[in-house]
């Protein structure tokens, strides 16, 4: 166990190695460079700026210095955002994207979870059909659809009842995060239920079930203490991918519900060709995406002790 | 014990009753089979009739309705569908001095009837006005609430009129004067109208946007219909039918090109670490275990920064290239496990024993029986690039701004979704509907070809 976590914590840091390398490259192969903007600058202006971003070394010893500032944990400063450095940027923004993901994950867990074993319990009578039908719409509807439509709910509800229920647009407090995480978890949601159900289909007809039944249990233990816990394993599974793909679907809800993440950050460094600060989030998002499934691979064989880690 | 004797008779052979080695029903190919069993999936089928539908509309579709989706009718504006296109010409605006008063009711009054031109506004003198502000707004004036988009203001008492030719639309808007004081704070009189604007053209203007040949045929008074569109317009006045189908072939072209590349990419690579087998084996799984690794979208994105798109290009290529670049590695390993299974059966020893050489196995044999797999995976990568392409024009990261892409017609409709919903609905509604058709058909696929990957429904 002990073993197989190294390998995988090694597995991982050379995987972001990589990361941080195509990235660097990646950039440094765009055409043109950050300075390049919009201001016309004088030849010594130019220089001094040059120096002061490093930009005067060859391509090697600026990869050389971005690896070691990486190493020590220092993404440098933003080129658009004069003096601020890309850390803080993350420090500052990223609590807001986790927050949002937790709670999308979670909803999309539970949510999961529940209809996914409820379909299984009334299989081919109406609620199956009910849930599976939402599970097909939130399949097939992009999530920046969903947010635009969360949205326009909520100014009609709002409307409606002549005061505000739930704020719009915005972040800050608990009301603020309800929506948007829904809205952020519901592609996640259709999928984890789509998986429960043939999983608790499955479990359903199994032998240790008919033996539970056998010895007397009422069917509501049977449901809580055999079908479900077992039904959920590869619920778990998929929930490594599934968090990077909360993650990465937060840069359009944050973009629409004007939520101060670092996903939108993202996006603007991006539009901006802010190289620092793409280069820093890049490194840092692809970094907890590649932990974050390590942990839960991890996770995997802690709840199921019947799966070897090697 | 009695022996029985046996004479010559008993070794003759029986007559041959053919009836029992006659196949009763013809033999089937796989993928006949596979066709039958498809067609009896009447959801699977059905999706199978929506994509064929969608490739019409896309292919077939701009021959049928020709008009450029680049055109912008400035006439029709966020133009819902269905919306009255009955126009009246006018003369050629001409400047007003604010004399041509008419008698004033209720303190805020027309001059003239209004148009889509110009709307001509006069006011009686209000108790207290050192001057006066005029606003526009969409919805009745009540007091306490907004009063809308301020036109003008002046701190001439006797200024008591206003020409509005401010972007007017063919609707209602509610007009309303408040009085200044010498600071030039509100005081509070306010009078208010509403005025239901008219659409108007001018001849001219009728000529230049191709409803009538010459601009003398028509004369002031004369009524005229707009051009048509089936689905309105969107916030430049570009048709959104022409503008869908012209998505469409950005959308799909994508949707399928990117994953028929990262699959026949994937097939070769997977086939060739199959095949081989031992460290070259290992070393091809590897490194595609890193690319599945790297945060897709996020590398979505630099790959699209790093290339670097050019004013005038659209971006497709580009987006393909990184599309491939980063999915292989999925199909790669899928063909690589069947690959190993396959080594292993019978029919290829035999090829092998005849004297197949390792491109004909592996060509011959070994692909053809994947096929059924590689053809599941494929109708499921075509959902995923659509929604790919879709986020990413949403975030701007897409095609470039003229080519429309059903993504990037999102990403404008969402910023007039609450006036004009109908921009940012159609092509969401396109997207949902085909990805939904190729998940269905995928799922129908998987039933009939694969018998291993049948779900569990």
């Amino acid at each position: 166990m002990l073993r197989y976590s190294l390998k995988r914590l090694l597995q991982g840091l050379v995987t972001v190695f990589l990361i941080a390398t195509a990235t660097f490259f990646a950039m440094h192969s765009v055409p043109g460079d950050p300075l390049a903007g919009d201001k016309a600058l004088t030849e010594r202006i130019r220089a001094n700026l040059e120096a002061k971003y490093g930009l005067d070394q060859p391509l090697m010893t600026q990869y050389g210095i971005f690896l070691g500032n990486l190493v020590q944990g220092d993404f440098g400063i933003s080129y658009t955002q004069e003096n601020r450095r890309v850390n803080d940027i993350i420090r500052e923004h990223f609590p807001v994207s986790a927050t949002l993901g937790i709670l999308a994950v979670a909803f999309a867990g539970l949510g999961g979870v529940l209809w996914g074993a409820l379909t299984a319990l009334y299989r081919n009578r109406w609620p199956d059909m009910a849930i599976m039908l939402a599970v097909i719409l939130g399949i097939s509807v992009p999530s920046f659809v969903f947010a635009a439509l969360g949205q326009l709910l909520l100014v009609q509800v709002n409307g409606w009842l002549g005061f505000s229920l739930l704020p719009v647009a915005g972040w800050g407090t608990v009301a603020h995060m309800l929506i948007p995480s829904l809205v952020l978890g519901l592609g996640t949601m259709a999928y984890l239920t789509r998986l429960m159900r043939s999983s608790m289909l499955e479990i359903v007809g199994s032998d240790f079930v008919r033996t539970a039944k056998s010895k007397g249990l009422s069917a509501s233990r049977i449901f809580t203490h055999h079908q479900l816990r077992n039904a959920i394993l590869p619920v778990v599974t998929v929930l490594g991918p599934a968090i990077a793909a909360i993650a990465t679907g937060g840069f359009v809800v944050e973009m629409v519900f004007a939520i101060p993440g670092l996903g939108r950050y993202f996006v603007q460094a991006v539009q901006q060709l802010d190289y620092t600060v793409i280069m820093g989030t890049t490194v840092f998002y692809g970094a907890f995406l590649v932990f974050m499934v390590i942990v839960v691979d991890l996770l995997y064989g802690w709840i199921d002790p019947r799966v070897r880690l090697e | 014990m009695t022996e029985a004797a046996f004479t010559a008779d008993d070794f003759q052979p029986a007559a041959a009753a053919h009836s029992a080695q006659a196949a009763s029903r013809p033999s089937l190919s796989y993928w006949q089979d596979a066709w039958i069993r498809l067609k009896a999936n009447r959801r699977a089928l059905s999706s199978l009739y929506l994509v064929i539908g969608l490739l019409l509309f896309t292919l077939i579709g701009p021959l049928i309705w020709t008009v450029d989706p680049s055109l912008q009718d400035l006439e029709q504006i966020s133009q819902p569908p269905g919306a009255d296109r009955n126009a009246v010409v006018v003369a050629p605006h001409s400047p007003w001095n604010g004399v041509a008063r008419q008698p004033l009711g209720g303190g805020l009054g027309l001059a003239e009837p209004p148009t889509t031109q110009s709307v001509r506004l006069a006011w009686e003198p209000l108790p207290d006005a050192a001057g006066y502000r005029l606003y526009r707004n969409l919805f009745p004036y009540e007091p306490g609430q907004p009063l809308g988009l301020p036109l003008f203001a002046t701190f001439n008492a006797d200024r008591r009129h206003f020409e509005d030719r401010l972007d007017l639309k063919p609707r209602t808007y509610h007009y309303s004067v408040a009085g200044l004081d010498a600071q030039g704070e509100v005081t509070g009189a306010v009078r208010s109208l509403e005025v239901a604007v008219a659409r108007v053209v001018t001849a001219q203007d009728a000529q230049d946007i191709g409803l009538v040949a010459d601009a003398g045929q028509l004369s002031p008074g004369d009524r005229i219909k707009l051009r048509a569109h089936p689905l309105g317009t969107d916030y430049l006045g570009r048709d959104l039918l022409a503008r869908l189908m012209a998505g469409a072939r950005v959308s799909l072209f994508i949707g399928i090109a990117a994953p028929l590349l990262f699959i026949a990419f994937g097939v070769i690579y997977g086939a060739a670490a199959g095949f081989l087998g031992g460290l070259a084996d290992q070393a091809l799984m590897r490194f595609s275990d890193f690319v599945v690794a790297l945060p897709f979208l996020l590398f979505m994105i630099l790959l699209r920064v790093a290339s670097g798109v050019q004013p005038g290009e659209s971006g497709i290529t580009p987006m393909v290239l990184a599309m491939v670049l980063l999915s292989w590695p999925a199909a790669a390993r899928l063909v690589r496990g069947q690959i190993l299974q396959i080594r292993e059966e019978g029919y290829v020893s035999a090829a092998r024993l005849l004297g197949g050489s390792a491109p004909y196995l592996v060509l011959r044999h070994m692909i053809p029986n994947t096929l059924g797999v590689i053809l599941v995976t494929m109708t499921f990568a075509v959902p995923t690039a659509i929604f790919t392409e879709a986020f990413l024009s949403f975030i701007g990261m897409g095609v470039a701004p003229p080519t429309p892409s059903w993504g990037s017609m999102c990403n404008e409709g969402i910023k007039t979704m609450l006036t004009t919903p109908h921009e940012l609905i159609f092509p969401a509604l396109f997207i949902s509907v085909t990805v939904l058709a190729f998940n269905l058909l995928g799922d129908g696929l998987r039933d009939a070809l694969d018998a291993r990957m049948r779900s569990a429904e």
